[in-house]
């Protein structure tokens, strides 16, 4: 008999839970509550391994599930041995985190449709490999079975992992019939230096700049959810001051990046008036970050218990009447590109996602947001100066690459009001707090809202306070599968369009 | 039509006058390095505490390696706080010895020799290789073709194919993933060519150092003709280093 009322655990974001309280299923129940979540609203933040810590020593699986209307993160746990059966099948935003779990334990999620290696390298612990592959030496990247379409007319091509411009390294395989799309399989890894094993046993020295270089253009995104996971674990109250600075450089990561990428697409569709404007502007917006610390991508700023620059009161009006001045500038860029018509002929329909996909997929962020889901931890799992502030869920309904790029448009605006009404709020006092030693035996969720989608960290410490598994999944993991779907029945030539319109992070995906 | 050009009107001329006028960065930007005071006698602590290891101490004197040096807001190496890093964007240098710095001159970036200068001095063509970074460099060399900086006015320009290449300009500490893809990318170059390592994962590893999924920098795979460290270099960085290679900076010290 399974248990109708069963009550996870609840987390908030940037709590923590004492390890002992969350009560491991077995998998039929734990599989039930997963589907049950998922099917009631609420969509998976992470799911992921944790090796002998269970009665057994077996394998732990745990899973974090976002109830957005209720600000909560539910959770759960159980344990498996060699294989557990898949769930991908009816809940596909799940597949993805089998098959890491899969590649990282060497256990099978038996009846996984898709089964293939996420990032290709050895298996962390264990003597399986659930492909095969020799345990002796490297796997090669892209080893693998593609999907193939064949017949009449139909050809097959590849792409990467170097590409044709300064961007970084992939692999795409589509399979076409004549220039239309019928499938496209993106096969990544290429970027992976192995950050979640090197966490084990922390934090070490060197982990806070590994952080901040999961991926460069989310320094702050990254950078400020790990310090809130090492917070949570320490039981660390960041002050308000630090709260702010903080949100001012997340908003300003935000405004640098939509920029550029609304720059880059009307590159991508020859108008070349805003690709110009919107690629010095998005250096004005960088170079507003390294006046506050230094560095254009926010390196070094945030640090566990605040942050590491103060701003005084001639910095901080400096930082306000640069944004005033680059503003103007910024809005006649953006409203040029969206009243030209030759623009929006290319934008519209282009690369369509339907409501239905996108949650089917746990897309998040931008992506999610031009298919009319509302996603963003800003409003649904606020911390800090955003309980107050943020009250603006952007969304948009077409799910369209024009859809993807007006949520853009529509987020600068918002930021730079968020930005305003920070400077105008900022709380006097310190900006960093003592951290403390990690509590024992605890887990503790941090989700921010990068610019790309929810960065989500996990930290679980054992029996000494040190980290014993830490978990990342960047918004990218999720997306990459949500551009695919885009492809289908598109030009092949709207690719790099499209792909632009999801502006997805490789190193951000491969870790 | 009338749109476009009033905009552009509006938003100004905006290249900037590098090299003939020098760039202003912001206060706290950390560039080069500098060592105030000496080491206390016998003192090595900073071997220990820099995680990246850049720092030893020799001959009483401490030797940082600007090669595995991150620029840390809260660099941890000196207990004594001798390590301060000044607004000194210039960093690129010849040879992996060079970023090794004990105080003094700093020994930044010759031209080439005197047949690649020739053939490449005017037009450098360059392949990018991302491999194994964060994309931070990767951003900050893109930055380089924006109106601001307009890297094809010196004769630079980053193209499709190594085939159409002078040489490769690399990013990333080179992951296991990539190595291949770094080798068969640079075997495609006609020579004679350039290797250009841009960022300290380039250099040496940078925050990966310690990682097994990685190698410890370009020059364990292919010999390396400019080193430009900085994680990730401000962009004045990379194009300063870039025009010393060519021998259009080496009269402004």
């Amino acid at each position: 008999m399974m248990k109708q009322d069963l009550e996870p655990q609840l987390m908030k974001n940037g709590g923590t839970i004492d390890l002992s309280l969350v009560e491991s299923l077995g998998y039929d129940e734990f599989s039930r509550c997963l589907l049950a979540e998922v099917k009631g609203g609420g969509r998976v933040a992470a799911l992921f391994g944790v090796p002998g810590i269970g009665k057994n020593d077996d394998l732990e699986l745990f899973a974090l599930m976002a109830r957005d209307r209720h600000a909560t993160i539910s959770v759960y746990r159980t344990e498996v041995g060699s294989s557990f059966p898949s769930l991908a099948g009816s809940c596909p935003q799940l597949q993805l985190f089998e098959r890491e779990i899969a590649e990282q334990y060497g256990v099978t999620p038996t009846g996984h449709p898709w089964l293939k290696p996420v990032r290709f390298h050895r298996v962390w612990q264990g003597e399986t490999d659930v492909w095969g592959r020799p345990l002796d030496q490297h796997p090669l990247p892209g080893d693998m079975e593609f999907y193939r379409v064949e017949g009449d007319g139909v050809h097959e091509v590849a792409v990467g992992p170097v590409h044709a411009g300064i961007i970084e390294p992939g692999h795409f395989r589509f399979q076409c019939y004549g220039e239309m799309v019928m499938h496209l399989e993106i096969s990544l890894g290429y970027q992976h230096r192995g950050i979640e094993p090197m966490l084990l046993g922390g934090p070490h020295p060197f982990t806070m700049a590994q952080m901040e270089t999961i991926a460069g253009d989310t320094t702050i995104g990254h950078g400020l959810a790990y310090c809130q996971v090492i917070e949570a674990l320490s039981g660390c109250v960041v002050p308000e001051r630090a709260q702010s600075i903080r949100a001012m450089a997340l908003e300003l990561e935000r405004l640098a990046n939509h920029v550029g990428d609304i720059g880059a697409l009307a590159a991508d569709v020859g108008f070349l008036p805003t690709a110009s404007f919107c690629g010095r502007l998005r250096g004005d917006y960088l170079n507003l970050s390294a006046a506050l610390c230094g560095s254009r991508f926010g390196r070094g700023l945030v640090r566990p218990g605040g942050v590491l620059f103060d701003l005084d009161t001639t910095l901080a009006s400096e930082v306000q009447t640069r944004i005033n001045a680059i503003e103007g500038n910024t809005m006649g860029a953006l409203d040029l590109f969206f009243d030209a018509p030759s623009v929006l002929s290319r934008l519209e329909g282009s690369g369509h996602l339907s409501r239905s996909v996108a949650e089917d997929l746990g897309l998040l962020g931008v992506a999610a947001k031009a298919c009319g889901v509302p996603r963003d931890s800003r409003f649904f799992h606020p911390t800090g100066v955003y309980q107050q502030l943020f009250d603006e869920l952007i969304t948009e309904e077409t799910g369209d690459v024009k859809a993807r790029a007006h949520v853009r448009y529509r987020e600068v605006i918002a930021s730079i009001d968020l930005l305003r009404r920070i400077g105008t709020t900022l709380p006097a006092g310190p900006v960093m707090a003592p951290v403390g030693p990690l509590k024992a035996n605890r887990l503790a969720v941090s989700l921010v809202e990068g610019w790309r989608g929810e960065v989500a960290h996990i930290g679980m410490t054992d029996a000494g306070g040190l980290l014993r598994r830490y978990k990342i999944v960047d918004p990218s993991f999720h997306n990459w599968s949500g551009l695919a779907m885009a492809l289908r029945d598109e030009q092949i030539s709207d690719f790099p369009l499209n792909n632009k319109s999801f502006g997805l992070s490789y190193c951000g995906f491969d870790l | 039509m009338l749109d476009i050009i009033s905009e552009r009107f509006r938003q100004g001329f905006r290249t900037g006058k590098f090299p003939l006028e020098e760039p202003k960065l912001p206060p706290r930007f950390r560039g080069m390095v500098q060592f105030s005071g000496g080491c206390a006698a016998g003192c090595r602590a900073c071997e220990q505490l820099c995680p990246f290891g850049a720092c030893a101490v020799r001959e009483g004197k401490m030797a940082l390696d600007l090669g595995r040096c991150l620029f840390c807001a809260d660099c941890p190496a000196c207990p004594q706080g001798r390590i301060t890093f000044g607004n000194d964007y210039r960093l690129a240098v010849r040879s992996r010895q060079d970023l090794l710095y004990s105080g003094g001159e700093y020994p930044l970036a010759q031209p080439l020799e005197p047949a690649r200068l020739k053939l490449l001095g005017r037009s450098l063509k360059l392949r990018q290789v991302s491999a194994g970074g964060c994309n931070g460099c990767e951003a900050d060399c893109n930055v380089l073709g924006t109106l601001v900086f307009d890297l094809g006015r010196f004769g630079i320009q980053f193209v499709a194919s190594p085939r159409h290449a002078d040489g490769i300009l690399l990013t990333g500490p080179v992951s296991e993933n990539m190595r291949s893809a770094v080798l068969d990318t640079y075997e495609a170059v006609p020579g004679p060519k350039v290797v250009i390592a841009v960022g300290a994962c380039a250099v040496n590893g940078g925050p990966f150092v310690h990682s097994s999924e990685t190698n410890q920098g370009l020059d364990t795979l292919l010999p390396v003709d400019l080193y430009i460290p900085g994680c990730p270099p401000q962009p004045y960085t990379i194009l300063d280093g870039l025009l010393r290679l060519l021998g259009r900076r080496e009269q402004r010290g």
